[in-house]
């Protein structure tokens, strides 16, 4: 992967002008770069990953494990782009295995999600099941560990 | 009794070794608060998780007994192949490699197993504060061959030469250098290995930082040249590739009657290194090079910034090929390395060493480790900038 990607990946709020220093590049070189990348669609957004925990989040999260049945000439793409665009849906993968969409929704509680599954993503024509799995509790997100972290006291002074 | 009384009893050649210049350091950073420290050696990241994951695994299959005074088989044959791999020697794992606690240790047993009094020692300054009281104590005659920051503090073959004498017995060779982050290429190794060949030297090589090599630099061993590996002891270890100084981790690799003598002093000194980081060991050096290489990207971007940082501050620096460490000149501030160094912890917070801990070579320099986070790094540079400002205002 392009490092200045990884950079962005790592910490998008950094100033260009600092990334530009990490990668020994000239500044205009960064921003041009990252401009190049918004315009083609490699970066799709810029987001926060916030600890749930500490902000009193009154949402409830669930991995939906969707059955659909394959189109010919389309595959699973065109249901699959219709699921992903209700809004309370916030990712939506293809997968191997025993089902075939995996569904991550949001909502403000369990029977908004409840209404979702059985009202909205059950009736789609083509999806042949469902099972809703409620997340209980974030331990790692986005690769951040949730929580502070005590590890890693060193002296202040080493050889 | 008196104290003076008490003193008496200590050795003589002991008395004559200097407290490590960092050391005195250390107390005062110790008693300040709100210090950024750039003054520490070993890497900001805690061991990879899959290295620590396999020490608890040690702990909970019981492995809490002596090993083999060599080290773990199995360890030994990870570090054979792990240098085959990375500088292309390949040393016996039954009668050539020895483990031993941390590359300290190692360094320790190869003096005293190679060095009769007198004999004299050489090693190029400025250089890890180790080297030098470690010959004294062994009973050698330590030797310092200057480097410059001309010339990128590679050790030059004439400069080397020009300290030969008929004591001489061993070089200790230290590339990429701790303070200095200069690194030798293959074609800069090739004088210094026919310089020790025509004078018959033992070369201890200390190759710590061999996997913190920037830019595609590749580390080369002396020991992978003509006629090296047998009069080269080969010296790494585990703690700053892998993030692992805690384990103290290290091995030596030499021709088998040089370990059969270094394990006779590690036997009856040490015994063997711990068994649950023998175990860490082994994962580490065998599954961990991506973890390896994550790292060593982020110490280079880190690098990159501290250096623009400091030449743009006016505090020039040549851009290390090696190691975590800028050593950048002061001594246009008119600050000795260490008036440099006092006066920027008292006035801005800001811990570096000053470079004549490193030998008196070292004086108008300062080290200063980029192995510290981005935020602390800016906010450092940030002080620093201020601090020589504040000088060249007076």
């Amino acid at each position: 992967m392009d490092p200045l990607l990884e950079i962005l990946h790592q910490n998008a709020r950094l100033p260009h002008e600092e990334m530009a220093r990490l990668l020994n590049l000239p500044v205009a070189e960064v921003e041009q770069r990252i401009r190049q990348y918004e315009d083609e669609g490699v970066i799709l957004a810029y987001q926060a990953v916030v600890d749930p925990e500490k902000i009193d989040a009154d949402s409830v999260t669930a991995f939906i494990e969707v059955s659909i049945t394959p189109e010919r000439g389309g595959g699973f793409d065109r249901l699959a782009q219709r699921i992903a665009r209700f809004g309370e849906v916030k990712g939506c993968w293809l997968m191997s295995g025993g089902y075939d969409l995996a569904v991550m929704v949001e909502g403000q509680n369990l029977r908004e999600i409840a209404r979702f599954v059985s009202e909205k993503l059950s009736t789609v024509e083509g999806v042949i099941s469902t099972a809703t799995r409620f997340q209980l509790k974030t331990y790692k997100q986005n690769g951040v560990i949730l929580g502070r972290s005590e590890e890693g006291e060193r002296l202040s002074v080493t050889p | 009794m008196r104290n003076q009384t008490v003193a008496n009893f200590i050795a003589e050649h002991v008395r004559e070794i200097p407290r490590s210049g960092i050391r005195d350091f250390f107390e005062i950073v110790q008693s300040m608060t709100g210090v950024i420290s750039l003054g520490i050696g070993e890497p900001d990241y805690v061991t990879p998780w899959r290295i620590r994951e396999a020490a608890i695994f040690a702990l909970e299959k019981g492995k809490t007994g002596y090993t083999s005074n060599f080290g773990l088989p199995r360890l030994r044959q990870a570090i054979s192949r792990y240098l085959e791999r990375h500088i292309g020697v390949r040393y016996d794992p039954k009668t050539e490699i020895l483990v031993s606690v941390g590359v300290s240790e190692a360094l320790d047993l190869a003096l005293r197993a190679t060095i009769n009094p007198g004999d004299e020692v050489l090693f190029h300054e400025p250089s890890y504060v180790s080297y030098n009281p470690s010959v004294a104590l062994a009973y050698g005659k330590p030797v310092a061959v200057r480097t410059s920051a001309e010339a990128g503090f590679k050790l030059l073959a004439e400069d080397l030469e020009a300290k030969i004498s008929a004591h001489t017995k061993a070089l200790i060779l230290s590339f990429p250098t701790n303070p200095t982050g200069g690194v030798l290429t293959l074609g800069d190794l090739r004088p210094v290995a026919e310089v020790c060949v025509e004078h018959d030297l033992l070369v201890l090589s200390d190759e710590i930082y061999s996997e913190l090599s920037y830019d595609g630099t590749e580390h080369v061993s002396i020991a992978s040249l003509p006629g090296m590996r047998d009069r080269t002891v080969l010296l790494n270890g585990c703690s700053k590739a892998f993030a692992m100084t805690g384990f103290r981790v290290g091995y030596a690799c030499a021709p088998a009657p040089v370990i059969e003598a270094m394990m006779k002093v590690h036997q009856y000194a040490i015994m063997c290194a711990s068994n649950m980081s023998q175990e860490a060991a082994i994962e580490a050096l065998e599954n961990c090079g991506k973890e390896v290489a994550s790292m060593v990207n982020d110490y280079e971007r880190r690098r990159n910034f501290v250096v623009s940082r400091l030449n743009e501050i006016g505090l020039p620096c040549h851009l290390p090929k090696g190691t975590f460490y800028v050593f950048p000149r002061v001594s246009q501030t008119g600050l000795t390395s260490r008036e440099f160094s006092l006066r920027l912890l008292q006035e801005k917070r800001v811990a570096v060493v000053p470079g004549d801990a490193f030998g008196p070579s070292g004086e108008g320099f300062v080290r200063c480790c980029f192995a510290t986070s981005l935020d602390l790094l800016r906010e450092a540079m940030n002080r620093i900038e201020e601090f020589v400002r504040e000088r060249r205002n007076k």
